[in-house]
């Protein structure tokens, strides 16, 4: 982030203060009145007493402010200057502030050309020609929506009042002016790609062949499956034996465990397993927060607020419940950023966390009692012999539709799991 | 002030935004275009040390393959054009020209639920991860939710929810890691993240200057990327939270069909039009392997990997699924039995079979028949499917 960008946003809203900041007043524009402006003087001057700096500099640093943005001319809006005299200034809407703005796509800046050429013929000038061109080529097939959204947004704005509109206007060619995305899109795209870090090909396409080999068992297609496919012999007993809430799990299962992090996580009864290990080392409050994060991200916009609230309270609050040791770094930057919260917020402290149970309580929860005593007792089914009659075919049981039994065990809001796999209830069976 | 506006950009790319500045012209743009592409390429060549084969060479050698189809589902009238496994790994949705959509239970071949969709050529379709829900669009330009009643009477179509709008034809979906959002491909060149509960657009994807055509989500542990194929010949890989652009691979040469990432997330394959699937390495930033035969040459339209990722198969224009070793490089087995194009292709989530979706209006179930569970041939007649 732009630690300039800050320093003028305090500025700003110090500018902006309702007691010891600029006094506003209405401006003349043409016949237009424009309501909450200054005039270049007014900036000029308040610099200089706020700040107790020379004219020379009050100069410069407002001239800095209308460059980035923050302020921006209401006559002359192509000329980024801030003059001493009494041209109208105005604050850019924060929405607008450029550190806190995604990068301008080309698609908002396509818009924004195809309204001005809709509203008057020749408004465009050249370099804006230009790039209206260049964009109307490179994104032919969604013109249809550029235009749309052009002309739907001019009709939203007809029906403001005028000294908004010009304001709005105003506003919205100072963003530009300043943001407009690169065009030439594939130069920009190059020079990044080049910076980019690279992995040897030797290194990669090892890792191919160790993949494959450390799966071949676990792969039905190559090794077959015990005690039989059922695809094959129409029996789910190999389904069966996988479920959730198995008491007793395969061996093959609690190996996989083994293989990395990311496979313990994915298996619920290795996310329980887990979790009871980290409770014995009084760490489990990371596995807690990794879990609630998840769910902050893949859940439902509508419950983000209360969702983050939740997380801040049970475990970045001082004296949190479940605290969570997070470094000092991302601790301030979530912090920070929970005061705007999104369901990206905690990506940051939720990487730490992760990498930190990958690194140490995952390596040794697989050196631990508890994990080898689940290898021991796992079970490695005995294979299904070939039926002395193969003709005789088996009934093929259905089993409970997952809608069913996860209405019954509602859980709102959660990540939902995979459903049950074939139990033997015979309902119907189909030949 | 004549010259064009300052601009706050990182330090590599000053030179490149400041727009058309006065004397540059869009010829000699395209000319530093050019370069730095060379120059990208050269890059990469440095690190390119050895050839997937050689390493391969190791590996052992895999057997004849003896896939069986072991299920058979009828019940669409016209061509099957997508379908997708439900995590419980026996139940399939799959999606029609002439608009339905219907839930089976695989296994027991049992229609479970059927939708009517109000619009042809229901492209695209995906089960939700709770296999409570199912999501499709085609032609509708949209992708709607239908939540799974197990009322028999209730009509699903009452329930159903719309969630993405695009602009053009619908050609991919999934849900992400829950049933709260999905992930859209559109024929209007941009793929979208969408809220379930709201309809809410979160972020969209720009970048490809034709239909986008197939997507697939990264099993990486941080969860925040996906690839995207179209007509425009490139896959394009995604940040889910900035929306940028972050790799881009444009070796083929035509539309690509199906894009599919590897299981550990460090590659993906491709199928296209061109005849050909190839595979992307993304640490190595590059091609690794190309899979196609001389004997192919009717284009490729899907993919999936086996559970090891030492299978890829590919269903083909030609009627045909070809087998391929991934590592070698070599076809291991071609089945045949569809009467019509493979449409759509995939593995079943715990690997024990794989099902085929064709415009024959069928899919087909099929299995590995050597191994453990061997079942007898008896005079040549398969006994099951």
């Amino acid at each position: 982030g732009a630690s300039f960008g800050t320093g003028m946003e305090r500025v700003i809203v110090a500018m902006q203060d309702p007691d010891m900041g600029m006094k506003m007043r209405n401006q003349r524009l043409l016949i237009t009145v424009i309501p909450h402006a200054m005039t270049g003087n007014d900036v000029i001057e308040w610099l200089i007493q706020k700040y107790n700096i020379t004219e020379e500099e009050a100069r410069h640093l407002g001239g800095l402010l209308v460059q980035y943005g923050y302020i921006y001319p209401l006559r002359e809006p192509r000329s980024l200057l801030l003059r001493s005299d009494d041209s109208p200034y105005r604050f850019q809407t924060p929405y607008f502030w450029t550190s806190s703005r995604w990068p301008a796509t080309e698609l908002d800046y396509a818009i924004y050309l195809a309204k001005k050429n809709i509203r008057k013929q020749g408004e465009l000038v050249d370099y804006e020609k230009e790039n209206y061109s260049i964009l109307h080529k490179r994104i032919n097939h969604t013109w249809d929506f550029v235009v749309m959204q052009a002309r739907e947004q001019l009709r939203a704005s007809k029906q403001r009042r005028k000294a908004d509109r010009i304001v709005l206007e105003c506003q919205e060619q100072a963003y530009w002016l300043i943001n407009k995305p690169c065009v030439n899109m594939p130069l920009y795209y190059h020079y990044t790609t080049l910076g980019r870090n690279r992995v040897k090909s030797s290194i990669c396409l090892e890792s191919f062949m160790k993949y494959s080999e450390q799966y071949l068992h676990h792969d039905p297609i190559m090794s077959g499956c015990l005690p039989s496919n059922p695809w094959i012999s129409d029996d789910t007993s190999h389904w069966t034996i996988n479920t959730d809430m198995v008491g007793i799990p395969t061996r093959l299962r609690v190996e996989r465990w083994s293989f990395s992090f990311m496979e313990l996580l994915n298996d619920s009864m290795g996310r329980r397993e887990f979790m009871i290990y980290l409770e014995k080392e009084f760490s489990a409050e990371n596995l807690c927060f990794w879990v609630a994060c998840e769910d902050l991200r893949h859940g439902e916009s509508s419950k983000i607020i209360l969702k983050v609230e939740e997380v801040y309270k049970n475990f970045l609050a001082p004296g949190a419940a479940r605290w969570v040791n997070i470094d000092s770094k991302t601790m301030e930057r979530t912090l920070e950023g929970i005061k705007r919260p999104h369901r990206f917020i905690m990506d940051d402290a939720q990487m730490h966390i992760y990498f930190l149970m990958k690194k140490y309580s995952y390596p040794r929860y697989l050196k631990s009692e508890l994990y080898k005593n689940m290898l021991a007792k796992a079970i490695v089914p005995q294979e299904t012999k070939k039926s002395v009659f193969p003709f005789m075919r088996r009934q093929r049981h259905s089993s409970p539709s997952p809608a069913m039994v996860t209405q019954a065990t509602e859980d709102d809001g959660k990540a939902k799991g995979a459903g049950p796999t074939g139990t033997s209830s015979t309902t119907n069976s189909q030949i | 002030m004549n010259s064009p506006p300052h601009f706050i950009c990182t330090p590599f790319s000053l030179m490149a935004c400041q727009g058309l500045a006065s004397g540059e012209t869009l010829k000699s743009l395209k000319a530093e275009s050019e370069t730095l592409r060379k120059k990208l390429e050269e890059e990469r060549k440095k690190l390119h040390d050895v050839e997937l084969e050689k390493v391969a060479e190791k590996a052992e050698a895999l057997g004849e393959l003896n896939m069986k189809t072991r299920r058979t589902l009828k019940g669409h009238g016209n061509k099957v054009l997508c379908m997708d496994w439900c995590k419980d790994k026996r139940r399939i949705v799959s999606s029609s020209q002439d608009g339905k959509v219907i839930v089976w239970d695989a296994f027991t071949t049992n229609k479970e639920h059927a939708v009517t969709m109000p619009t042809t050529w229901v492209m695209a379709c995906a089960y939700a991860p709770s296999g409570c829900a199912i999501a499709c669009g085609g032609l509708d330009n949209k992708c709607s939710v239908y939540p799974l009643s197990l009322d028999k009477d209730e009509n699903l179509a009452a329930k159903k929810k719309s969630v993405a709008m695009h602009t053009n034809y619908l050609s991919g979906c999934t849900f992400t890691n829950s049933d709260m959002q999905i992930l859209t491909s559109s024929g209007d060149g941009t793929s979208a993240l969408w809220d379930v509960e709201s309809g809410q657009l979160l972020q969209s994807f720009h970048g490809h200057s034709a239909d986008v055509l197939t997507l697939d989500l990264a099993p990486s542990e941080t969860g925040n990327t996906f690839v995207s194929g179209g007509s425009d010949k490139k896959a394009n890989v995604w940040d889910l939270r900035s929306g940028q652009n972050v790799q881009s691979f444009d070796t083929h040469d035509s539309d690509i069909n199906c894009v599919k990432y590897y299981p550990s997330g460090d590659a993906f394959a491709s199928a296209s039009d061109d005849s050909t699937c190839r595979l992307f390495d993304l640490r190595a930033d590059r091609e690794v392997s190309i899979y196609s035969k001389d004997s192919i040459m009717f284009g490729a339209a899907s993919v999936d990997f086996s559970l090891s990722g030492r299978l890829l198969f590919a269903g083909y224009n030609d009627y045909t699924i070809n087998v391929w070793d991934v590592l070698k490089g070599t076809r291991v087995a071609i089945l045949f039995g569809h009467e019509n194009r493979v449409s759509s292709l995939r593995v079943s989530p715990d690997g024990t079979a794989f099902c085929s979706g064709s415009w024959d209006n069928t899919l087909r179930v099929r299995q590995e028949g050597r191994g453990v569970g061997r079942e007898l041939k008896q005079g040549g007649t398969t006994l099951y499917g």
